[in-house]
């Protein structure tokens, strides 16, 4: 006789399979994604011990050595400094030991303003998304005139406001960038919020706080990761942009930016002066742009 | 319809005058004013003329009078161009930015969607490839970048064409002639077709998939038709809804375009006219430039309501 009062057990608790561990395991089979989070991180590290890595300072000037190649360049060049293995620069500074300085300022104004950005658009589109009806609608007309703007515009008049103001870039950048975060969370929620399996959470009697937490902040992460990953190189991008008009980062101090420019006007004697950091650059942006690509396969199953 | 188009263009008031509104303090905001100078001016000179601009008034009397002005299309005289009102410089400007603009926006649209409509239908195999690797290239590699290298090349070193030697000029705009134009365009117009290009594989290899793609395989069209008379329009509507932010996109471009191929357009009175705090010629070029993108949005949306009709619904 089967006895109903016995609760129904399976033999073996089943290990459940998270959203994360899924996601992982497609992001290592992703080689373009993988490939670009190693050389990232190795342009990282060169920047972070940018100082032990080379005998020079990065501002220092030495005039015996104006604008020479490296040793190993193919082509002629009028004169040579061994030893500085990019090159120097129009003052005969180190380039190598620059373009690591410039790449510690470029991905610190990346990393900051997109952290500025991810804070106030995900608090924005998130309490949008919850609060919903009329406040939602406001909050959401207020983006759309913002959106409207030319913005680029405003971060220039901002520089120029508070007379280039290093700390000010990252927030002036940020406060730029905020607004398609702000949106793609709304969205997020919204849709979220309507999902049947978070009826049936809710059926179950999993309290709110819960259902927000597990069930709504997993699923919103993903794309706000993804968006995340890709506004860096955004972010670089308008920093450099700034500094290539003279109006973002001041000597000594450098960026990809400032060296572009500094190595785009000497571009027909010393080409080395454009090219490495501008490589790096790149480089760069390139990896960003595939680990982008490559968390937004991984995490939206969807697609494939 | 018109209904629609009529609340769309109402909407974009208070979008203006928040932007006029935004730009007038912000500029305000900033120490120092467009009269200092290394040289001080005697103090009664200097009041005279700051008197005569309405400087001297409160910023909320001189907000107002800026707005009665511009209700008029009245931009005010520019601080640092002497003998010159703000209109007049934008008369110059605006030609020459527009043509290099529009020139771009043409390239990239046309040239994106060839490639983007080229790569979705050999989907995944080598020409898919090397059209995504060009376009990831497109969209990393920064205008201020590419301007150089393509002057290095082409107009420096020069390209040998059919045993001629050629090179384009390095910079200048010699009242728009094609030969001056080439260069700059190409490099305006490089970002903005690698993010058409990777944008129209997307919906193109959607739309290819749908039934009456399959119907008109079935049929037996020539692929020519199919793409040009039945798929194209359907994933032509992501690119659309796309044109205000490029168009906002390649303005910002030519910002870097302008100065350094030394084009008399109005990117580069933005700049030198934010550095030296000339606060009408400023908001004049901002004007100029956010009415153009509202403009552009409403009438993007409005191509849109046409070509897809479930639009107008909402």
């Amino acid at each position: 006789m089967i006895s109903f009062g016995q609760p129904f057990r399976l033999a073996q608790e089943v290990q459940g399979r998270s959203l994360w561990v899924d996601a992982r395991r497609r992001l290592f089979q992703n080689r373009a994604a993988m490939a670009s989070i190693i050389i990232l991180a190795l342009v990282a590290a060169l920047a972070l011990l940018a100082p032990l890595l080379s005998p020079y300072a990065y501002d220092e000037v030495n005039y015996d050595i104006i604008a020479c190649s490296p040793n190993w360049w193919p082509v002629e060049t009028a004169c040579r400094a061994p030893g500085h293995i990019f090159g120097t620069d129009s003052v005969g500074r180190d380039l190598f030991v620059r373009v690591l300085f410039g790449a510690r300022v470029s991905l610190a104004v990346g990393l900051v303003a997109t952290l500025v950005s991810l804070v106030i658009g995900v608090l924005y589109g998130a309490t949008a998304g919850y609060l919903g009806g009329r406040i939602d609608a406001l909050m959401m007309r207020l983006v759309d005139v913002l959106y409207s703007l030319p913005f680029v515009f405003f971060v220039i008049i901002l520089m120029v406001i508070f007379d280039r103001n290093f700390i000010l870039l990252f927030v002036a950048i940020g406060a730029v960038e905020w607004l398609t975060m702000a949106r793609i969370v709304r969205g997020q929620t919204l849709s979220i919020k309507q999902k049947e399996f978070i009826e049936a959470a809710r059926a179950a009697g999993v309290s709110p706080a819960a259902i927000i937490t597990r069930h709504i902040i997993p699923n919103v992460v993903g794309p706000v990761v993804v968006y995340v990953t890709l506004t860096v190189p955004g972010v670089i991008l308008t920093e450099s942009f700034l500094s290539f008009l003279g109006l973002g980062i001041q000597e000594p101090l450098t960026s990809w930016g400032v060296l572009i420019s500094d190595g785009a006007d000497q571009m027909e004697t010393a080409p080395w002066m454009l090219l490495f950091p501008a490589l790096f650059m790149a480089v760069t942006l390139f990896c960003f742009n595939f680990i982008g690509d490559g968390l937004r396969d991984a995490l939206d199953p969807k697609d494939r | 319809m018109i209904a629609y188009a009529l609340r769309r263009l109402l909407g974009a008031i208070p979008t203006l005058f928040v932007i006029v509104t935004l730009a007038f303090f912000m500029m305000r905001a900033a120490p120092g004013g467009p009269f200092d100078s290394e040289r001080r001016l005697p103090p009664e000179v200097e009041r005279n003329v700051k008197a005569a601009y309405n400087l001297d008034k409160p910023l909320t009397q001189q907000y107002l009078i800026y707005l009665g002005k511009l209700a008029h299309g009245d931009l005010g005289p520019s601080y640092k161009n002497k003998d010159f009102t703000v209109a007049q410089l934008i008369a110059t400007g605006l030609p020459v930015s527009a043509r290099l603009g529009l020139s771009a926006m043409a390239l990239a649209l046309l040239l994106g969607t060839a490639l983007g409509v080229a790569a979705a239908l050999k989907q995944n195999r080598w020409e898919d490839y090397s059209v995504m690797s060009v376009a990831m290239l497109g969209i990393t590699i920064p205008t201020f970048v590419t301007a150089p290298i393509l002057t290095l090349l082409l107009g420096i070193y020069g390209i040998n064409l059919f045993g001629h030697e050629f090179s384009l000029p390095v910079g200048g705009w010699n009242g728009g002639a094609l030969r001056n134009m080439i260069l700059p365009v190409t490099v305006l117009a490089l970002p903005q077709t690698a993010i058409v290009a990777r944008m129209m594989r997307g919906s193109m290899v959607e739309v290819l998939r749908a039934n009456y793609i399959r119907t008109a395989r079935a049929k037996g069209l020539p692929v020519s038709r199919i793409v040009l008379g039945h798929a194209l329009r359907a994933a032509a509507l992501p690119l659309v809804s796309y044109l205000g932010p490029a168009l906002a996109a390649i303005l910002t471009g030519s910002l870097i375009v302008e100065q350094i191929f030394g084009l008399p357009g109005i990117g580069r009175y933005f700049v030198q006219g934010a550095l030296n705090r000339d606060y009408t010629l400023v908001m004049g070029v901002v004007i100029c430039y956010a009415t153009l993108i509202v403009l552009l949005n409403f009438l993007a949306d409005i191509a849109y309501s046409i070509l897809d009709p479930r639009v107008r619904m909402s």
